[in-house]
């Protein structure tokens, strides 16, 4: 037997024993099953109310398919432990949450337990969405129940025994679900306090941006200190951040309405989603957000402050090292990609300036090679950054040179480590995700709709 | 001085290697049928096919050419002898004012190169870079589904022809 398989076998036998402990503690009676409410029974004032709480909690990122009905659930979500598919979370009676009492459905948010006394796996954030408020609770279940219902049936979730088994999920949950752990900080200000429910809570920030122990749960003691998601790097958003300026509350909000700042670089990957949900947030709560996460963030040390005024200055100068095309990957920035990111053009006509770009100074590549592959693709309806993909005109090696070239000339920090590998794989996935991929996702953050229920 | 294969002819061209592909086909080599939208690559009109796979020609900087093939509407068929793809587009009526259409074709007849039967979804997300302020979007789906068709005959009546 290998070491990993008796390792394997110990923890094993232990997620069973704790799981059945913890079952006993931790077990909850069946809800009984309702009509399914109809949707006059509630208040619209209250359905509007959770509709931008849906918003914030970023709910249609998981429990949506490309292509997909919203809310009906199915997205593959993979974990070190298997692939676990979203449950979904329409009104429908058979396959959805039609049945759900309100009750049930607040039972679900603070213990991650089904209308049937199932544990659910935390793959649904209910570490943070414990933290949520009865009223919230409330708007959120009076929206979920008024949208569409769609039949689809829930997949079945790819893991080996014994995490196949719910009930281990119940030691889990004794070991890292914290209840009433968040409090209010008299010695803060309200906004600061706002901030905090909506971080720690309903938006669960940390459940992408925290790295992960070896039970999946968030690490305590790495709050914010940055993970990999969804093949893109969620970067560190506490002191450890790779970005050259460090960030403040009011560069923090503006990022958060608009997707873009022009000392930092644009949202990407699942972090345009959450942006393009946030805009139909009302501002107040985006500006509570950045006034928290920039207390996370700290504020910066000289030593820090003086790197980011000399990335700014670096970012004004004038664009002459353009021409000194002496290397592979000079030559190709200054053919490629200068024209736009040394235009001086304001966006989205003009390119960021790189030596401001958190991801040339991040800890790997992985997000530059998939904006290099794939580019910026604009947001329906709305003015935002842009940028064509290079992935059909440049080969990996011209891709890998490039990248190190642009590690070199505008950031401080050390040369990236494989660097070939990462752009492969970016454009493995990059050319999976193309090939399943029906259309663009089918977001309900219209800023249109922002008015309406 | 650099050599750009074009349409299955090498050229030489005496440009920057910042020089966008498309400035090259229609100001050097008079090849007009990829057009100049945005410049930005958002819109899709200037799409070329570059060893097999669409690429948009106005941010394709001559640098990246080296040993390329680069494909042209002028290099699918001609007036007289229109391809598949061309005839389709004919047929359907797909062009209202025409400009955005030789790009559309460009990456239509990439995408049935490497998948002959498409559905729907996948024409509509391969095509989904492409911008046209006319409206003929049914048209064009119509068309490359009737192109399709005319390459499955093409291809029969070339293996009956060569028994």
């Amino acid at each position: 037997m290998k070491k990993s398989g008796i390792i394997g076998g110990i923890f094993a036998a232990l997620l069973i024993g704790g799981g059945v402990a913890a079952f006993a503690v931790t077990w909850r009676p069946a809800i009984s099953a309702i009509d399914p409410p109809r949707s006059q029974t509630f208040d619209t004032a209250v359905i509007k109310h959770g509709r931008r709480l849906a918003a914030l909690g970023n709910c249609n990122n998981c429990h949506t398919v490309r292509g997909g009905k919203n809310f009906a659930g199915g997205l593959p979500v993979p974990t070190p432990f298997g692939t676990i598919y979203s449950s979904n979370i329409t009104p429908d009676a058979e396959t959805g949450i039609g049945r759900w009492s309100e009750e049930a459905f607040q039972r679900a948010m603070r213990f991650g337990v089904d209308r049937e006394g199932r544990h659910l796996y935390p793959t649904f954030p209910y570490d943070h969405f414990t933290n949520v408020s009865d009223d919230d609770d409330r708007a959120l279940y009076a929206y979920l129940m008024t949208r569409e219902p769609v039949h689809a049936a829930a997949r079945e979730n790819q893991l080996s025994f014994p995490l196949n088994q719910r009930f281990v999920v119940a030691g889990w949950k004794l070991l890292f679900l914290r209840r009433g752990a968040l409090r209010t900080d008299p010695n803060k200000s309200a906004e600061w306090n706002r901030g905090a429910y909506l971080v720690e809570g309903l938006a669960h920030c940390g459940a992408c941006h925290t790295p992960r122990n070896a039970l999946g749960a968030e690490r305590v003691n790495a709050r914010f200190a940055g993970c990999d998601v969804d093949d893109w790097k969620a970067y560190a958003i506490n002191a450890q951040s790779p970005s050259p300026v460090p960030w403040d509350a009011d560069a923090l909000y503006a990022y958060l309405r608009d997707g873009f700042h022009p000392d930092h670089g644009t949202a990407r990957g699942p972090m345009a989603e959450v942006v393009s949900n946030l805009s139909a947030v009302p501002s107040d709560d985006v500006r509570a957000i950045a006034i928290y996460m920039a207390d996370v963030f700290g504020a910066p040390s000289p030593e820090r402050k003086r790197q980011g005024e000399a990335a700014l200055a670096q970012a004004r100068s004038s664009p002459a090292a353009a021409a000194a095309a002496d290397s592979q990957g000079a030559a190709l920035y200054a053919a490629a990609c200068a024209g736009c990111h040394e235009s001086g053009r304001p966006p989205p006509y003009g390119g960021v300036s790189l030596a401001l770009s958190t991801t040339i100074s991040g800890p790997d590549p992985r997000n530059l090679a998939n904006i290099v592959l794939a580019g910026i693709r604009p947001v329906e309806g709305e003015r935002s950054p842009i940028m064509p993909g290079f992935a059909a005109s440049m080969s990996d090696a011209q891709i890998a040179a490039l990248l190190n070239y642009l590690r070199s000339r505008f950031s401080a920090q050390p040369a990236w480590t494989d660097v070939d590998g990462i752009v492969a794989e970016a454009r493995r996935t990059q050319t999976a995700f193309l090939q399943t991929t029906a259309g663009a996702r089918n977001a309900p953050a219209d800023p249109s709709q922002r008015d309406k229920p | 001085m650099m050599t750009l294969k074009v349409n299955g002819q090498d050229h030489q061209i005496d440009a920057e290697p910042d020089t966008p592909l498309l400035y090259v086909l229609r100001d050097d080599l008079k090849l007009n049928a990829a057009k100049f939208g945005c410049g930005l690559g958002q819109c899709g009109s200037c799409t070329v096919i570059v060893d097999g796979k669409a690429v948009l020609s106005c941010v394709t900087p001559m640098l990246l050419l080296a040993g390329k093939q680069v494909t042209t509407l002028e290099g699918l068929g001609t007036v007289a002898e229109p391809a598949p793809i061309q005839r389709a587009f004919m047929e359907e009526q797909a062009a209202q004012c025409g400009y955005c259409i030789a790009g559309m074709m460009m990456r239509a007849q990439a995408l049935l190169q490497r998948n002959p039967k498409p559905t729907d979804e996948q024409i509509r997300a391969e095509l989904a870079p492409h911008l046209c302020r006319c409206g003929t979007h049914m048209r064009i789906l119509r068309a490359v589904h009737r192109a399709s068709r005319l390459m499955d005959t093409a291809e029969l009546s070339d293996k009956r022809s060569a028994q």
